[in-house]
């Protein structure tokens, strides 16, 4: 996993509410062995028409999206299945982090161990933004702030391990693998 | 005392922690049984293979395959090959993945095949007081036999594999205490679609909820798992249901559950799993069975629920409401009774299991479902197949007019070959009306097995009351 330390972006906006799994990459994409290329198909049935066509009005599709690294979303992004088939197609896509109120259980721990950020703000914050896309943010993890224009920083919640897991890179099984001795003590007792 | 009283949630997870959470690290969880399935485990094999790693305790892993497999009895058994290439390569992995990995495996042909949320507790793999996971969000079902059950992705199910470990923050506990009975013609998927109506799809985000009270001890085990399946839909971590005597008895002599001396022990040891007497939740919920009604979703998420007999909510400005009725095809103050259907589909792991088989086999015994509407009938497993051809069920469906499939996810979601055409309605007894989720442009109604079969029947959405 790459480090991530700050991240400066334009935001994509979908403001909607509950934005499942489904959504973000549909289950018939899923009949793959590999976590590559996967961005092509990002959100496919908002992104394009049923012949393909690429449907104007879909945020990706706009000019303006091009570059953008950071989404942010209504309530609830990532509901629904627990396939890490979906941060997987952000991130090929170009996605780094995702702001929202409310982030589900399971996306949010498959985000974090792939390094997309999952970053939580209040409800406030969170309509400033959706009222305002394009807006330049920036995201810093050692802070765990998010920097608005003007200067303004908000905090988000970033639990200690998964912030030193993202600064350093590091990813959860070798610390896992570190901890054979425990492990091995743990299934004598319970033998 | 009252100081020690924990809650039936505090125990499993106490006595599966290796070491526990603090400030600066999530506990390492101890993990009893790992299930996985072609579709979120070849990357995981991939990367222990990268890393040179093995799977520290085979033993405690089972493989199947039943999301992107066929139902197709020609494909299944005939020789014919899997319709879908990716599908195929897929299943092909996962024997290649078991076969390295010393992973047993119920391969496509195995008698005790079926959904992994099915044949866990069927086989009486899944037990009180263990902790389960596999790569899929419906494992909170697991948890109607009092296991600690939920749903990982897949870089987890690697972590599984390599130390039968996981790093994980305790979540909070929520009571949802149900007072009541549910009445006739009224099920267990009826009783999950409403709390989730009530609580919302992310009501219960960050939790693990506890089932408790009359309302759910009276509810037999296959109806539990159908309650605990949905807990994800409410955004809960996984869903508990304390073990009592219909647990124990649902569980004796079944394949894999102790036996013996063993049995005895197990029983004991189960007995002290049920929350205390003052144990505290962080957030309890009351709820009244007694009222539920059949229940019916007609927007794009399993909280967008309403008794089948309500007209569809107004909520006049809100965009995403308006725009979830657009994609249905339904109209805001508008009934949903009568609304056309065009497709049926009978399974998944929350209604496929004998008792849903034979609850709507009752409402077709000696009807033809409506001209021109296609049912779908997918046993949950290759062992509930069998039981219900034994008990003649197949033929109730098969004269009725619906088609008899081999076990797996199916119509559940569209990646196997069972599709839900654009624009169509489909009463579904599954467990997502995602937009998309049974085909690009289906529209899934979310109902009961009754409600289903009542559908069936008449080719448009019907309490199935007025059929029992």
């Amino acid at each position: 996993m790459e480090p991530f330390r700050q991240l400066k972006s334009r935001t994509l906006v979908m403001a909607a509410a509950n934005i499942d799994t489904d959504q973000i990459i549909p289950a018939r994409f899923l009949t793959t062995t590999t976590r590559e290329g996967l961005g092509r198909e990002l959100f496919r049935d908002w992104r394009y028409a049923p012949d393909g066509t690429p449907r104007g009005d879909f945020v990706l599709n706009r000019p303006e999206a091009a570059g953008c690294r950071i989404l942010v979303a209504g309530r609830n992004f990532g509901c629904g299945s627990s396939r890490e088939h979906a941060p997987w197609a952000l991130l090929d896509y170009g996605i780094r982090a995702v702001i929202s109120t409310e982030i589900a259980d399971i996306f949010r721990s498959n985000a974090l161990k792939n390094g997309l950020l999952p970053v939580i703000v209040e409800e406030a914050i969170s309509e400033w933004l959706i009222g305002h896309p394009g807006t330049e943010v920036t995201l810093d993890v050692a802070t765990r702030t998010l920097g608005l224009p003007g200067g303004a920083l908000v905090r988000f919640p970033l639990e200690q391990f998964a912030q030193h897991c993202l600064l350093e890179g590091v990813d959860e099984l070798g610390y896992l693998i570190a901890r054979e001795a425990q492990i091995a003590a743990y299934e004598r007792r319970h033998a | 005392m009252a100081a020690a009283a924990r809650t039936l949630f505090d125990k499993v997870w106490q006595r599966h922690e290796v070491s526990a959470e603090s400030a600066h690290a999530p506990a390492v969880l101890y993990v009893d049984l790992h299930l996985i399935h072609e579709v979120t485990s070849p990357q995981a094999f991939a990367v222990l293979r990268e890393r040179g790693l093995k799977v520290r305790r085979p033993q405690r892993t089972l493989a199947t395959m039943d999301h992107s497999t066929p139902t197709h009895t020609a494909q299944v058994f005939g020789g014919a090959p899997i319709a879908i290439d990716s599908a195929a390569r897929q299943v092909a992995q996962l024997e290649k993945n078991c076969a390295e990995f010393g992973v047993e495996l119920l391969a496509l042909r195995h008698a005790q095949r079926g959904i992994v949320h099915v044949i866990g507790p069927e086989l009486g793999l899944s037990q009180p007081g263990q902790t389960i996971v596999c790569g899929d969000s419906h494992t909170s079902t697991h948890g109607a036999l009092g296991a600690l059950a939920f749903g990982i992705g897949t870089t987890e199910v690697g972590h599984v594999l390599a130390t039968q470990c996981l790093l994980q923050r305790k979540p909070k506990a929520l009571a949802l205490n149900v007072a009541g009975r549910l009445a006739a013609g009224v099920t267990a998927k009826d009783l999950i679609l409403a709390i989730i109506g009530e609580i919302g799809v992310d009501g219960g985000t960050g939790h693990v909820i506890e089932y408790r009270g009359p309302g759910v001890q009276a509810l037999d085990m296959e109806q539990r798992m159908t309650v605990c399946n949905m807990s994800i839909e409410a955004g809960a971590r996984a869903g508990m249901i304390a073990p009592d005597e219909t647990t124990y008895a649902y569980l004796a002599g079944r394949a894999r559950a102790p036996r013996g001396a063993a049995w005895e022990r197990a029983l004991e040891d189960w007995r002290t799993l049920p929350t205390d007497a003052g144990a505290r939740f962080e957030r309890e919920v009351a709820f009244n069975a007694d009222a539920v009604e059949p229940m019916i979703t007609y927007g794009t998420n399993p909280g967008m629920v309403i008794p089948i007999g309500a007209p569809i909510p107004q909520r006049p400005d809100d965009e995403a409401f308006a725009r979830a009725l657009t994609y249905m095809g339904l109209t805001a103050g508008q009934p949903i009774k009568d609304q056309k259907v065009n497709v049926v589909f009978l399974g998944s792991c929350t209604n496929a299991r004998l008792s849903d088989l034979r609850a709507a086999a009752g409402v077709l015994r000696g009807r033809r479902i409506a001209r021109g509407l296609k049912m779908l009938v997918v046993p949950g497993s290759q062992e509930v197949k069998r039981q219900a051809e034994t008990e003649g069920l197949d033929r109730v469906f098969l004269e009725a007019g619906a088609e008899w499939r081999e076990s797996g996810c199916s119509m559940c979601l569209g990646m196997n070959g069972d599709l839900v055409g654009r624009g169509e309605y489909s009463v579904s007894t599954s467990n997502r009306n995602f937009e998309g989720r049974q085909g690009a442009g289906a529209r899934t109604l979310l109902a009961s097995p009754l409600t289903a079969a009542a559908c069936a029947v008449t080719g448009r959405v019907t309490d199935p009351r007025e059929l029992l």
